[in-house]
């Protein structure tokens, strides 16, 4: 279900949240109006935080993160880096990387299985991307920019990119993530995707600028309107409770993870597996 | 695949929704299809619907304001397109103006329409492209110079009077056809005969300062100039004056035999003290018969010294030839070729009554045949009275004829050309009945001397006659040595009329 949300009359929402499967954060602003629309959402799902990285409001955008981890950059300070490793549940893996781009929501998008970063990001970036994220890393360009992790967003069951993104772009790219994509614009026109929205498996958040027309295209493309939160957070945490017995290796997940994107993958892109 | 080039991967843009209606669209900068685009931005807003301009239907010019009055619109011309989009005032740093074209209206409707394309960028970088129809209310007022002509049609404020201080008016006549040339008299609000020379009034001083300019350039003059106060506005200190050009044309004309004065003849060149005056433009030249030297005198050097002529063309006296010896091979001065011979001439009067017979050396061999009648001047017999040859004191020798020019039959032939004239207001009740004799036979020498000689006919217009008809008998009986005029010199008049057809799109027959 797509919400439309202001955070201090300002329709960039995607810069002052980050919503994954297993948490979010939200930026700690003046009235507890944004917050509270957060909270009345998914407060019996997943832990809603309140933070600040490095001081400033734009969480969004500096940090990366899936269900099983968060990066963020070396402009945290300790106490916030303690803060969210407190707040957070512990399956959750928070580091922080030294990283010379330290916009990393601009430089890095990711579900829980693929990530696309900045084609000029450190090879040990990547490598602790692969680590901390558990995703296979791909160095895209989205319609010809290179801030992949601005303008496009994507989750386990599908993906909004650029407006301008050609066709062929759109095939490659839906090939490497496994989703589908579309391209398209929110906020009215707007085509900074990733500022503009903040979305997971199950519910998506929007500025109060989206059309309807927006509206629709992000719900269909997501999957939002039988998505039930509950029933896909159970399947993971089964998945997870199931492997506490045994060691757990990313292998003996795959069968699990591949069956319940198997439902839920349309064809619409035309890749058939 | 080329070699030496990048492959670069083919890119088929696909398609969006558009934010606002959900209709698919190649993408843009807004992200809106462009009709929602339409509905929402307005880029004419603020732009003008309506204007007004002003035409004086007497000069038919409109006013740019606040004083200006443009002359030449046509309707739906260029310029008059361009003077409506000024009017308007569009706000050319936030639009562009792509296209521009007037919508049809009545003429008499009194209004204009014209229909504008515009151009400005709406958000975020998309260009929106918009039509903006304008109508222009025409309002019929006078201006200024019209009111003025209307109030009083004689009023001027400068004139211009042309004299020359000699018996007779080719001098105006040939004027006459350069000035209708040249339309150097279009802005004159009259132009009056006055004895010796013509009025011409203007409305403003720099009309009468480049007619007179004008006049500077074609014949030797002196003129100058003066004001005299009508009005004067105290506070503003706005001066009305009048003012008023004397310009005064030499007294020497085309074949007047002169007498130079001492001086000038010394500073010619010792130039013999007779010479005849062969052309008359911006500088009179002047030519020695006896010794076929030419001098060119400026108009600023004449009026130095100025002179009068001994003897003018009404003094001619026809001669007939009765023999010629030539003497030198043909000499080209100034434009024209001369021929020094001996000439054996007696004048007509003594033809067949007694024998007097002169002897003399003339510049006309190349014409002169035996047999042939030619005009000079016959200075044997004359009675000078003339203060320049006194000065000489009897060191002077002077010829006893000298031939002007050749002399051909002419019987009342109509000529196949004919001239325009300027419309001047001739005092009628003072010439009498011998003054326009006098008049008619002036014009009809000018006509001959057009006829006869070119380099008269380079600065002057000749049209077509179109009542001329040709009759076979006088092209039998006339000797064909008579110079006329060919053909292709002449100019068809341009004629507007519907019934003539045959003049539409023949403005000029030179070719």
């Amino acid at each position: 279900m797509a919400t439309r949300i202001q955070f201090e009359n300002n329709c960039e929402v995607g810069v002052f949240s980050k919503l994954t499967n297993a948490y979010c954060l939200v930026a700690i602003g003046g009235s507890e109006n944004f917050y509270s629309v957060f909270e009345s959402e998914l407060a019996d799902v997943i832990p809603v935080v309140k933070t600040s990285i490095g001081g400033t409001r734009i969480i969004g955008r500096l940090c990366a993160g899936n269900k099983n981890g968060l990066l963020l950059p070396h402009t945290t300070t300790d106490q916030e880096l303690q803060h969210l490793r407190n707040s957070l549940p512990d399956h959750v893996v928070v580091q922080r990387i030294e990283e010379r781009l330290s916009a990393l929501g601009n430089c890095i998008s990711c579900n829980d299985h693929v990530a696309l970063t900045h084609p000029d990001l450190d090879r040990e970036t990547e490598e602790l991307i692969a680590d901390v994220l558990g995703v296979e890393v791909f160095r895209q360009t989205v319609a010809g920019n290179i801030l992949v992790g601005s303008y496009c967003a994507f989750s386990n069951r599908g993906g909004l990119v650029h407006p301008h993104t050609s066709v062929e772009d759109l095939d490659e790219l839906s090939t490497l993530l496994q989703v589908p994509l579309v391209a398209g614009t929110v906020n009215r026109g707007s085509e900074v995707i990733a500022a503009g929205m903040t979305v997971n498996d199950w519910t998506a958040f929007c500025g109060s600028d989206t059309t309807a027309t927006e509206l629709s295209v992000i719900e269909s493309v997501f999957k939002l309107r039988e998505a039930q939160p509950s029933s896909i957070v159970d399947e993971m945490r089964k998945s997870l409770i199931d492997t506490y017995g045994q060691p757990t290796t990313f292998y003996d997940l795959l069968p699990q993870l591949f069956m319940s994107i198997m439902n839920l993958y349309p064809l619409l892109t035309g890749n058939v597996i | 695949m080329e070699t030496g080039s990048m492959f670069v991967p083919s890119k088929t843009m696909g398609t969006v929704l558009c934010c606002i209606c959900g209709v698919a669209m190649p993408p843009n900068p807004a992200n809106m299809c462009v009709s929602c685009l339409r509905s929402r931005v307005d880029i004419t807003e603020g732009l003008r619907r309506h204007a007004a301009i002003h035409y004086c239907p007497e000069c038919h010019s409109y006013l740019q304001p606040p004083h200006t009055w443009i002359r030449g619109l046509e309707p739906e011309s260029q310029e008059l397109l361009a003077f409506c989009l000024r009017r308007l005032c569009l706000p050319l740093r936030r639009l562009r103006l792509v296209h521009a074209e007037f919508i049809w209206t009545e003429p008499h409707s009194k209004r204009l329409r014209l229909r504008a394309k515009v151009q400005a960028e709406v958000i975020h970088g998309a260009i929106l492209e918009q039509s903006h129809v304008v109508e222009l209310t025409i309002h019929d007022r006078l201006c200024d110079s019209c009111t003025r002509v209307q109030a009083n049609p004689d009023q001027w404020t400068a004139a211009v009077q042309l004299r020359q201080h000699v018996s007779h008016r080719r001098t105006f006549f040939y004027l006459e056809q350069l000035i209708l040339r040249h339309s150097a008299a279009l802005r004159a609000v009259r132009i009056a005969e006055a004895d010796h020379g013509l009025d011409f009034f203007f409305s403003s001083e720099s009309h009468a300062n480049k007619f007179v300019q004008f006049i500077n350039g074609v014949a030797p003059v002196k003129f100058r100039n003066d004001k005299q106060l009508v009005s004067h506005d105290p506070k503003s200190n706005h001066y009305n004056y009048k003012y008023t050009f004397s310009v005064e044309i030499s007294p020497v004309c085309r074949e007047d035999l002169i007498c130079l004065p001492p001086k000038l003849s010394n500073a010619l060149g010792n130039l013999g003290p007779i010479v005849l005056c062969t052309n008359v433009t911006n500088s009179i030249a002047l030519l020695d018969p006896i010794s076929l030297r030419s001098a060119f005198l400026d108009a600023k050097q004449y009026w130095r010294t100025p002179f009068r002529a001994l003897l003018s063309s009404r003094q001619l006296v026809e001669y007939i030839v009765l023999d010629v010896e030539v003497e030198s091979a043909e000499v080209a001065i100034g434009g024209s070729k001369y021929m020094m011979a001996h000439a054996q001439v007696a004048r007509v009067a003594d033809f067949g009554n007694n024998d007097t017979m002169f002897t003399i050396k003339t510049h006309l061999g190349h014409l002169l045949n035996p047999g042939d009648y030619a005009l000079g001047y016959d200075l044997y017999a004359a009675n000078h009275n003339d203060f320049e040859i006194d000065q000489y004191k009897g060191r002077l020798v002077l010829p006893e004829v000298v031939l002007v020019k050749k002399s051909y039959q002419r019987r009342g032939k109509p000529r196949a050309w004919k001239l325009k004239g300027l419309n001047m207001e001739v005092d009628t009740t003072s010439l009498g009945r011998a003054d326009e004799e006098k008049r008619n036979t002036e014009y009809e020498e000018f006509l001959r001397d057009l006829e006869e000689n070119p380099e008269l006919r380079f600065n002057i217009s000749l049209y077509r006659n179109k009542e001329y008809q040709p009759s076979e008998m006088a092209s039998t009986v006339d000797g064909d040595d008579v110079p006329a005029i060919p053909l292709e010199e002449l100019l068809a008049e341009l004629d507007l009329s519907e019934e003539d057809e045959e003049n539409q799109g023949a403005d000029n027959m030179n070719e």
